[in-house]
């Protein structure tokens, strides 16, 4: 018994590493998912504030992650996004990090497309199509975080005179309909915004705090990985952050929460399967490892008493 | 002179953005709002430079020879390749058009647009080899994490065994299935989090935010040096 435990114990990784292919595989490939996910208070409040401001409101949303983090992060976006969409609430979209563009360019062109038609949302309201440059502008990426965040509590035609496809902001309170991007006639810096979103697998969060709140008093709201989500519980307590998304989980949160379940709510199940089988592999482990420590011990005593 | 000019230099910007913070007069904020524009070229030059210097390590890889000079070609035909596709939108078109007859060969066209819109090579490249990469080796962590915690995750010691406990619960009361499990386990894992989990992270917080004053002073104040590099001089 003592071996087979003590083999137990010694097994060869790529045991383990299958174990956890199966878990992600096989509820993928049968397409079985879970069909709640629980909401948590966290990303209740992201929710609850985008879901009280008014028609033509605009939020700034800032997806500052690279390709690694797309699938916990992309979720995310993609359901505020679609939040927004629903609500007619606008959205100035822009990136801060190097690897950040392809990624926006890919889910605003994606959500256009989805709603490019007049609609009917899951609450039974009508909407209208959704338009690039009416409904969200994208400023692309511009290098130096703390600069830009600083720069556009004063004015964003600072940082971004054009889009990031070479179309020049139109002034602030300009006439628009001499422009394609009518919507950025009604923005200059925080002020003309209700919150700032910024969706991130690094410590962006924190910029956005430490410079755009603090300076210019602006509402934050992020979305982060699951490894670091605690992190961020200060600020949500002190009202430094008015709600938090945490990794896949909240993102499976938010598309219940808008009744639109998509990629965050389909890796729910493969989530919890690994998340136990972690936590079968910890108890299994620990168990043997008493097991084989005890006889070890018993042993031991044996053979003092022997000598 | 090379190190004293910008010791002078940060001493200077430093107490004049501390004064500028405190100060709502025009004209502070018209210094503040060029010091913007300032910071915001000299952020962009650092990434030229940036670039530069990466490019020039591994162009002197590849001139030398080095041993691992094939991931160095790798490096800077990524880079290159990447940024031509940037700057240009190639498009190789089916077909092309002369006087109205439709010609049916392959022809390579080059604009100067922006290689930044869905189905450009530059796109093309972003969406069909970095993201994969990247997304690959971030999902190894899962193997690895759940191969560590199998091995190295033992009820050794009383910290240790309450760390191993805190893990478990919030590891299950973050999925699903600790809610379909017991409605406690996730209100326990909420409770970890906000509680010991914020105590602790508050004062590690306050900690960075004293240490990051202090560093700020030594660096101002010209006592902090070692930015300026050279090593050990």
């Amino acid at each position: 018994m003592k071996e087979i435990l003590r083999g137990f114990l010694k097994i060869d990784r790529r045991w383990i590493f299958l174990f956890v292919l199966l878990g992600v595989l096989i509820p993928l490939a049968t397409g079985k998912g879970l069909h709640h996910s629980y909401p948590g208070n966290e990303v209740k409040l992201v929710y609850n504030f985008i879901e009280n401001l008014q028609p033509g409101d605009i939020v700034m949303l800032s997806m500052d992650y690279d390709p690694a983090t797309i699938p916990e992060l992309d979720p995310m976006s993609r359901a505020l996004l679609r939040h927004c969409f629903n609500k007619g609430v606008r959205v100035m979209a822009l990136t801060l990090h190097p690897a950040g563009a392809g990624i926006c360019i890919a889910v605003i062109d994606e959500l256009l497309a989805e709603y490019s038609q007049p609609g009917i949302n899951p609450d039974g309201s009508e909407r209208p199509a959704r338009q690039y440059g009416q409904d969200i502008v994208f400023m692309g990426y511009k290098p130096g975080t703390d600069a830009v965040m600083l720069g556009m509590g004063e004015d964003v035609r600072l940082l971004f005179p054009q889009d990031y496809a070479g179309t020049e902001i139109p002034p602030y309170h300009g006439d628009p309909k001499e422009t394609s991007l009518p919507m950025m006639c009604d923005v200059k810096n925080y002020n003309d915004v209700k919150c700032v979103i910024t969706i991130s697998g690094t410590r962006m969060p924190e910029y956005w705090v430490a410079y755009a709140y603090q300076r210019y008093h602006v509402k934050i709201a992020t979305g982060v990985t699951a490894v670091m989500f605690a992190d961020y519980y200060p600020y949500l307590q002190t009202g430094q952050m008015i709600g938090l998304i945490p990794g896949m989980k909240g993102a499976a949160d938010y598309e219940e929460l808008i009744n639109h379940p998509d990629r965050g709510m389909v890796g729910m199940l493969p989530q919890s399967i690994i998340h136990l089988l972690i936590v079968a592999f910890i108890i299994l482990g620990n168990i043997a490892f008493f097991i084989v420590r005890r006889e070890d011990k018993q042993e031991g005593k044996k053979g003092g008493k022997k000598k | 002179m090379k190190r004293e000019v910008p010791v002078f230099i940060c001493m200077v910007m430093g107490l004049v953005m501390i004064v500028q913070f405190f100060v709502p007069h025009p004209v502070s904020q018209a210094i503040y709002q060029t010091i913007l524009k300032w910071l915001i070229i000299v952020v962009t030059f650092a990434m030229v430079l940036g670039i530069l210097s990466l490019a020039r390590l591994h162009l002197t890889k590849l001139r030398r020879g080095d041993k691992d000079w094939f991931y160095s070609l790798v490096a800077i035909s990524s880079l290159f390749v990447t940024l031509l596709t940037g700057f240009f939108n190639f498009k190789i078109t089916d077909s092309f058009i002369i006087e109205g007859w439709k010609v049916p060969f392959s022809f390579f066209t080059i604009s100067f647009a922006s290689g930044l819109a869905a189905g450009t090579p530059f796109m093309n490249l972003f969406e069909y080899i970095q993201v994969p990469m990247q997304a690959t080796m971030f999902s190894l962590l899962a193997f690895f994490i759940a191969s560590a915690s199998f091995r190295t995750f033992r009820a050794r010691t009383p910290e240790a065994t309450l760390l191993l406990v805190a893990a478990v619960i919030v590891m299950v009361g973050r999925v699903p299935v600790g809610h379909m499990i017991s409605s406690a386990i996730p209100a326990l894992s909420d409770w970890i989090l906000v509680n010991p989990n914020m105590a602790a992270k508050r004062g590690i917080l306050i900690g960075v935010g004293l240490g990051g004053i202090s560093m700020a002073l030594k660096i101002i104040l010209g006592i902090e040096r070692s930015w300026l590099g050279g090593g050990g001089e």
